[in-house]
């Protein structure tokens, strides 16, 4: 994944602003170290599954897996997604993203790095309501033509 | 119950493997193995093998020849009857490397892509034996439409 400083950054001033809550951020590849938030290349999966869960709130750029991850946790989600213009991904598709799954209950979008830090003070002190919760698989009539097109093989 | 096929479900990092996982009842009781780039993916897919790649974009295509090199290892290895993938990149490149095998491929082109296909979807569309979008209004000949993970 490419970095995404612009994120990282908004959320290092955010936990600089806000030092009695603590902040944790994956930054990946980034190049942006965070000064006043605890920073983490990499959280292998399960444990990164079980943060979600366990944090008042969850932050991302406007990916499914993010998307995904909040949603079976039941957790309300604010997103900011890269860009293109900005280095931040190989198209504009997250813009899509959150114009067409952004909508559901429980998920944020934010415009930009301001309005990022504004929300994530407004939804800390009242997250709303969560994502509706989902079965763990995906319809039964879609992956049984998936097993249907398997089995012609 | 029809005897089961070797399954091939790859894709690469973050929401591509989440949706895989999101389709597994397609192929339960049939051989699979699973194949993705974070090896800690394996407590995901236990007991089902998972083999890993390493990962290429159009941002460090450079890194191409790695991913084609632990690609054509993972086919080689799986023997594949069928691949189902959930993208990206190097998963076009196994569907690619496949297809003069007579592997049957599905690509399921991510949901993140609402507006237009991927552009490995479209890649995907001269290759893989079946594309579809998880999006109706993207659905055009021969691109279908299924349903969608979420």
């Amino acid at each position: 994944m490419m970095p995404f400083d612009r994120l990282v950054r908004a959320m290092d001033e955010w936990a600089r602003e806000n030092p009695q809550v603590p902040v944790e951020i994956q930054i990946g590849r980034g190049r942006y170290e965070p000064r006043h938030a605890r920073c983490v290349r990499l959280i292998p999966v399960v444990e990164y599954r079980a943060r979600v869960a366990a944090a008042s709130l969850f932050v991302a750029h406007a990916g499914m897996g993010s998307i995904i991850a909040a949603i079976e946790a039941g957790k309300p989600l604010l997103m900011l997604p890269r860009l293109q213009a900005e280095g931040e991904h190989n198209t504009d598709h997250q813009l899509a993203t959150a114009r067409s799954i952004g909508a559901r209950p429980g998920l944020h979008i934010a415009a930009d790095a301001a309005d990022l830090k504004r929300q994530a003070s407004a939804l800390l002190s009242d997250s709303g309501a969560p994502p509706a919760p989902i079965a763990r698989f995906a319809d039964s009539g879609f992956t049984n033509r998936i097993r249907t097109f398997i089995e012609a093989a | 119950m029809p005897p089961p096929k070797r399954i091939l479900a790859i894709a690469s990092g973050g929401g591509h493997f989440v949706q895989l996982l999101r389709l597994r009842p397609a192929w339960q009781g049939h051989d699979v193995t699973y194949a993705t780039v974070h090896a800690a993916s394996a407590s995901d897919v236990a007991p089902a093998r998972l083999l890993t790649f390493r990962d290429v974009s159009r941002a460090d295509w450079w890194r191409l020849p790695l991913a084609l090199w632990d690609i054509a290892g993972i086919l080689l290895r799986v023997r594949p009857q069928v691949i189902i993938t959930t993208g990206a990149l190097p998963p076009l490149l196994a569907l690619a490397l496949a297809r003069p095998f007579g592997v049957r491929t599905l690509w399921v082109d991510s949901i993140a892509n609402s507006e237009v296909l991927s552009g490995s979807g479209r890649h995907a569309a001269k290759v893989a034996t079946q594309v579809i979008t998880q999006w109706r209004d993207l659905a055009i000949s021969p691109v279908d439409h299924w349903g969608s993970v979420l």
